[in-house]
């Protein structure tokens, strides 16, 4: 880890420290809760996507897994919160094994169609095995956690848990950056072809991260299933996998702090829309919550056209653009005076 | 190049900026339950799937809270309705649920339009202890009532439709049917009451298919009811469907009689099915037959004046989906007049009221939580593209 | 199914309905392959033109009430042009294309695509009613409608057309050239970015055809591009990718398939068989039935 991360880590948990005394309502916890839920599967995405250079359209179908896994087992089986979520961690990680086998042999657009194939299967079976999932009337009733017996039934409780369940996912995803592993990954995606030269198993290596970025949308699909307390095939659809993929593009592929920025902004983006369409309708505008799915593929266009790694590298860039700018201004007005 | 980058660049801040004071800004002005206002909010599936349930639904709402305030509102407090799209989709209708509890703060909810949306909200509506009036048709939204201690509903149940459809299918000497549901919430307790009243009345379901809410082609199942030897089949569902599995039935010459749900209960529906859908027998409540009802009909002056006042005002037909929204919202208003808008008051009103509304003549008591018999029905039949009441 | 007469009449019906579907895949799939030779991209969008299609067809003949044969030709043109426009706002400009930005970058167009139709035309599912009668013919016990016969027939002559265009026409051959060496194909003096153009254009064009003459069978809505778009998907690589005819051949079977398994395994399952047909042959045989592994290494990814 290097100095900007331990840095980024502590102002990101001072923030969340304070932010409960800030927002009071419920409501909006409820909201930055979504937030550090669909934070925990963008970085796992990242490290996919930036760091192993492999594009994955079908996390949504990892979240699902971990989701009806927990619930599954804690309404119809009885299990504890924890052993469903460990349970579900375990079944991604076999299914992310075989599913990324065959798959991270594929590259490019051949990966991308595989795994949006892949989430199109799961989010059918989840409608249609109405027996096992509920089908589209979904699981209710879902247990909420406790940790130790203390009960996570307030939503600053949830909120506190989910932040500190994202930073500890953070830490550890920056610490495997810099690790030997996080070395291979950056060859692999550079060159294929030169890392595997160079000795980096490249199948172990992607499989091994696709693994591991299955496992964070597991978990963050479980906490999903205890904070809502019902499941249903809807939000698991193939948008949430495109959405969140949307979410690390537009905060910067290759940096795990750009994914983040991305999935804050995005998840944030529908309330500040809301927000915006109460003031607009002081103009005469009016603003339908409809609309949100246009500026969100807006949004990742013009990302994708003019900044392609992202806000966080965008905004790395322009600071210096500025600087350039302004140095060269003054060159020009001491020029002139001359 | 750079200039964009830069642009864009502000852009992101800006967002970022009005995202945090949009917190801020929305956190004060909150409605703390101010002194000269009721706030209820309202769930309907107004756009979605289910819209021909939800946008009725919603106008009509509109219409009557408009009506309530026009006339000074409830014991001179302000009515004012937080209307929230669920889009007919489960999830979204229970993240509107806990909006309207924890941001808006409201003290009953009406809606959602859906027996999928409602069952999933269900548990949040108990847990916060708001009484919720759904509009929704499935009879397990309020049974058991032990369970279900906050949920109203005022629909007709769908276990009384299946006894209507089953009756006319006994006069008809029909024996052997078969029955098509959807697997969303509705479609499933429909099949569930199908499955069970049949044996009251020795009718015996010799197919039993199923399909998804999105599903666009039931040939496959409808050729398997077709093989079983059906004298005729029962649809269940609230979805588009409606029209197609009727199409699908003429594509497949099938001319055994089709029997839907009173989820059929939008000219909609039956447009959409165009010729295939004449002669689709269901049963529904008096609204959509209003001019055949008699004159001394308790619900007579109702159902003609909530009629005429939402075809004036919308230019649309009247549903029957309008009109449990008219019923949940005047049941609760009159519970507001009387105990003002302490939720666990208004839920030992809801409990005591007696109304007689567009679906029929409400009953509720502390054993009965959607107060209405199978004699709210009537059954109704597609001619010419209208509804019209079944002689026979 | 306990009387054998319903065996072959049942067989039959669902033969019809696959060849109904199939078409619809087959089309999606040549759209795919044309952009795909054109410019070695997947675009994700394909999905959005077959529903751009469906619905703008259900308001221009049944809002605008206008004939059917201007309506189909007045949408074809929209669409196409719809195409257009998504090659040249955003394809054309990215100067320094990676694949991952281009699957990203025509994911972001989906989405646009699929926002604006739900803001256009709602969230309702849109019916229009059939071409021509809706009433069936039976053969063998079985039923099938004109508008099925429509659907095959307008299907054979795009693929006639297609023929006669890459074979007999000169900007067919230059488009051919392109997609064999694009490099080669310049020096010859193609202007190859007129053609990439071209390519969306046919494509998107394409799309709107399938989604036009679908649409009174199935009703149309916004949510249905991507899984439209992902079957057709499966076709194009099913047949190998880049061969047309393969994937008219492909994209008929992966329809019979589905209406085989709803009839005879559960139709709740029908829309997961083209996905598992999709991951077996890209594990298995990722160049496809009718393509050649030898040419497959030569692609670009």
């Amino acid at each position: 880890m290097k100095q900007k991360d331990y840095i980024g880590i502590a102002a990101l948990t001072t923030l969340i420290i304070i932010v409960p005394y800030l927002v009071t309502n419920d409501y909006y916890l409820g909201v930055l809760i979504f937030t550090a839920l669909n934070c925990l599967a963008c970085i796992g995405l990242c490290l996919l996507m930036g760091y192993a250079g492999q594009i994955s359209i079908g996390h949504g179908a990892f979240i699902a897994i971990g989701a009806y896994a927990s619930a599954i087992l804690t309404t119809k089986l009885g299990w504890s919160p924890w052993a469903a979520m460990g349970f579900g961690v375990v079944t991604v990680i076999f299914v992310a094994f075989f599913v990324g086998i065959p798959t991270l042999r594929l590259k490019g657009h051949y990966l991308a169609m595989a795994t949006l194939g892949f989430a199109s299967i799961v989010h059918i079976v989840s409608v249609a095995a109405v027996g096992f999932t509920g089908g589209p009337s979904g699981i209710m009733n879902i247990p909420r956690l406790s940790i130790f017996g203390f009960q996570l039934n307030s939503d600053v409780k949830f909120f506190y848990f989910s932040w500190a369940i994202v930073i500890a996912g953070l830490y550890l995803a920056v610490n495997l950056i810099y690790s030997r592993v996080g070395r291979g990954l950056k060859a692999i995606h550079g060159s294929q072809d030169a890392a595997s030269s160079l000795g980096v198993n490249i199948t172990v290596y992607k499989i091994k991260i696709f693994v591991l970025s299955a496992i964070y949308a597991s978990i963050s699909g479980s906490l999903y299933a205890h904070y809502v307390l019902y499941i249903d095939p809807g939000p698991f659809d193939v948008m949430h996998s495109v959405l969140l993929v949307t979410m690390v593009a537009v905060g910067g592929i290759h940096n795990i702090w750009g994914a983040l920025t991305g999935a804050i902004l995005l998840s944030l983006l529908p309330e500040f829309l809301s927000f915006l369409s109460d003031y607009l309708q002081g103009f005469g505008i009016r603003y339908k919550t409809d609309y949100d799915t246009l500026v969100y593929g807006a949004i990742l266009l013009l990302i994708m056209l003019f900044l392609p790694e992202g806000l966080f590298d965008g905004l790395y860039r322009s600071i210096k653009a500025v600087f350039n700018l302004k140095n060269r201004l003054m060159k020009g007005r001491s020029q002139g005076a001359v | 190049m750079k200039k964009r980058s830069l642009i864009l660049l502000i852009g992101a801040a800006l967002i970022l900026a009005f995202s945090a004071t949009g917190l801020w800004a929305e956190e004060k002005a909150a409605p703390a339950a101010e002194g000269g206002e009721y706030h209820v909010g309202c769930i309907f599936a107004i756009t979605g799937k289910a819209s021909w349930l939800g946008e009725p639904e919603r106008n009509t709402a509109e219409m009557v809270a408009k009506e309530i305030n026009d006339a000074g509102g409830i014991n001179g407090k302000k009515l004012v309705l937080h209307i929230e799209d669920d889009q007919g989709d489960n999830t979204q209708a229970v993240n509107a649920v806990n909006k309207l509890i924890k941001k808006d703060k409201v003290c009953a909810i009406i809606g959602p339009s859906t027996s999928g949306t409602s069952m999933a909200v269900v548990p949040i509506a108990q847990e916060a202890q708001i009484p919720l009036i759904s509009c929704a048709g499935a009879a397990v939204i309020v049974e058991p009532v032990a369970e279900r201690k906050w949920i109203f509903k005022v629909p007709q149940k769908d276990s009384d439709c299946v006894r209507r459809i089953y009756d006319h299918m006994t006069s008809k000497g029909i024996k052997d049917i078969g029955i098509i549901t959807t697997t969303s919430g509705f479609g499933g307790a429909g099949r569930d009451q199908l499955k069970k009243i049949a044996e009251e009345y020795a009718i015996k379901i010799v197919a039993d298919e199923t399909y998804d809410p999105t599903a666009t082609d039931m040939t496959a199942q409808l050729v398997k009811i077709k093989n079983a030897g059906a004298q005729a089949v029962v649809n269940w569902s609230i979805e588009p469907a409606q029209s197609i599995v009727p199409q699908n039935m003429k594509q497949l010459k099938m001319t055994i009689p089709l029997y839907q749900s009173h989820g059929f209960g939008n000219i909609k529906y039956a447009q959409a099915a165009g010729d295939a859908g004449e002669g689709i027998i269901f049963p529904a409540g008096r609204l959509l037959a209003v001019d055949t009802v008699s004159d001394d009909d308790p619900q007579k002056k109702v159902l003609v004046s909530y009629r005429d006042k939402y075809e004036k005002t919308y230019s649309d037909k009247v549903s029957t989906f309008g009109g449990h929204a008219y019923d949940a919202l005047w049941i609760l208003a009159n519970a507001l007049k009387k105990v003002g808008d302490d939720p666990a008051k208004l839920r030992d009103e809801i409990e005591k009221t007696e109304f007689v509304g567009t679906a029929g003549v409400f009953k509720f008591s502390p054993a009965d939580h959607c107060g209405l018999d199978k004699t709210a029905f009537e059954m109704l039949t597609v001619k010419d593209g209208k509804f019209v009441v079944l002689k026979e | 199914m306990d009387q054998p007469a319903h065996i072959l009449s049942d067989i039959l019906q669902f033969i019809f309905m696959g060849l109904q579907r199939g078409s619809i895949y087959a089309l999606a799939a040549m759209g795919f392959n044309m952009i795909y030779n054109a410019t070695g991209i997947i675009n994700f969008a394909q999905g959005e033109f077959v529903v751009l299609g469906g619905l703008m067809m259900v308001t221009l003949s049944t809002a605008l009430s206008l004939s059917i044969p201007v309506a189909f030709v007045l949408t074809t043109l929209f669409v196409t042009v719809v195409g257009i426009c998504m090659e040249r706002f955003t394809i054309n400009p990215v100067k320094h294309p990676t694949v991952l930005r281009l699957i990203i970058i025509t994911i972001a167009v989906s989405i646009i695509i699929k926002g604006a139709a739900m803001c256009l035309w709602g969230k309702n599912s849109h019916f229009m009613r059939h071409f021509s009668s809706s009433e069936t013919w039976e053969i063998y016990g079985a039923t099938i409608l004109p508008q099925t016969i429509w659907i095959i027939g307008i299907l054979l002559c795009i693929v006639a057309g297609y023929i006669f265009f890459f074979n007999y026409t000169m900007t067919g051959k230059c488009m051919r050239a392109c997609a064999i060496n694009r490099d080669a194909a310049r020096l010859a003096g193609i202007n190859d970015r007129k053609m990439v153009m071209l390519s969306f254009a046919l494509s998107a064009g394409i799309g709107a055809i399938a989604g036009i003459i679908i649409t009174p069978i199935i009703q149309m809505d916004y949510t249905r591009g991507a899984l439209l778009g992902i079957k057709g998907f499966g076709a194009a690589v099913l047949g190998g990718l880049g061969n047309s005819m393969g994937a008219v051949i492909a994209g008929i079977l992966i329809g019979i398939l589905e209406a085989m398994a709803a009839g005879y395994v559960s139709s709740h399952y029908m829309d997961a068989i083209a996905l598992i047909i999709l991951l077996a042959v890209l594990f298995v045989k990722p160049s496809g039935i009718f393509g050649s592994a030898e040419a497959m290494r030569l692609k670009e990814f």
